[in-house]
């Protein structure tokens, strides 16, 4: 079909993205030294959203893909969102 | 009336790409379920949680954590280079690839026999007789990291599949829909282990 015509990543660009996804982790490795209480939680679980974000777009090409396949993947998203939120206020507030 | 039937390839790689992200969606949710056990029980026991997570080795995690990140650059420079019509340079970032998927099972193994020597595995009798929420911990650490490394297996099969194909030359720069479909596979995998390895190994 029209593959030709497609976005191709440059080699540069992926090296960079995985650049920026080890210092991430690093960052989330060493977190744990501090004692940050429930923040912890937080912080891991913000940059862990952060990385999959980022390989979604970039290493998933998401960024590069129609508005369709972009809107459904955010709306799983959500969706897991909306399951993970009913459980808890279920959990809590029953 | 004869019907000729006029025998077209019919490829189609838009559609075939949907049909692979959808699939992933219900690999999301698979493990999205896990995750969201695993999230109620840590609300429930989490100073049990927090001793049995304390057994786990942040750094054989954090090197597999490596492992997956550099081997999903792989896999994307892989279709990149397809793209660019690079066969040559595509063989070698699918078995660069692979290696690293095969380090990542290697590592697993070491972790886990690890384990295994202190009696800590599904059903062992240390394990029956850890408080409730160590118990389900472990229970849980098996399912996930066991369920996730199938799923790196499958991804290696894929992959390996993938390389015979690229070169027999059934996979080029003008058709690499299966190239595609397996380098978003390895990613998956790869967006699992991000959500795994700080709930499991890092949140002490």
């Amino acid at each position: 079909m029209k593959q030709d015509e497609k976005h191709i990543s440059s080699y540069s660009s992926l090296a960079v993205v995985l650049t920026i996804l080890l210092v991430l982790t690093t960052i989330s490795v060493l977190a744990t030294g501090f004692h940050l209480g429930p923040f912890t939680v937080v912080l891991a679980l913000v940059i862990a959203s952060t990385k999959v974000f980022i390989v979604l777009t970039q290493f998933m090409h998401l960024k590069f893909e129609n508005l369709f396949l972009r809107l459904a993947v955010t709306g799983v998203f959500v969706l897991f969102a909306l399951v993970v939120i009913i459980t808890f206020v279920d959990y809590y507030f029953r | 009336m004869a019907v000729h039937q006029i025998h077209t390839e019919h490829t189609d790689s838009e559609t075939g790409k949907l049909g692979m992200w959808i699939f992933l969606f219900t690999e999301l949710f698979l493990f999205g379920g896990l995750f969201l056990v695993y999230s109620i029980f840590r609300a429930k026991y989490s100073a049990e949680f927090h001793v049995a997570a304390g057994e786990l080795n942040a750094f054989i995690g954090t090197l597999n954590t490596v492992f997956l990140l550099v081997s999903s650059m792989t896999v994307a420079m892989a279709l990149a280079a397809m793209q660019k019509g690079d066969r040559r340079l595509t063989l070698f970032l699918l078995m660069v690839t692979i290696i690293l998927a095969a380090l990542f099972i290697l590592n697993k193994y070491f972790e886990w026999s690890h384990k295994f020597e202190y009696g800590i595995y599904p059903g062992s009798p240390v394990l029956k007789n850890m408080p409730h929420g160590e118990l389900l911990f472990f229970g849980l650490y098996y399912m996930m990291t066991g369920l996730h490394a199938l799923h790196v297996l499958i991804g290696m099969v894929l992959l390996s599949i993938t390389t015979v194909r690229v070169r027999a030359r059934r996979i080029n720069s003008t058709r690499y829909l299966m190239l595609e479909n397996s380098a978003l596979y390895w990613h998956l995998v790869d967006l699992i282990w991000i959500f795994l390895f700080p709930l499991l190994y890092l949140i002490t």
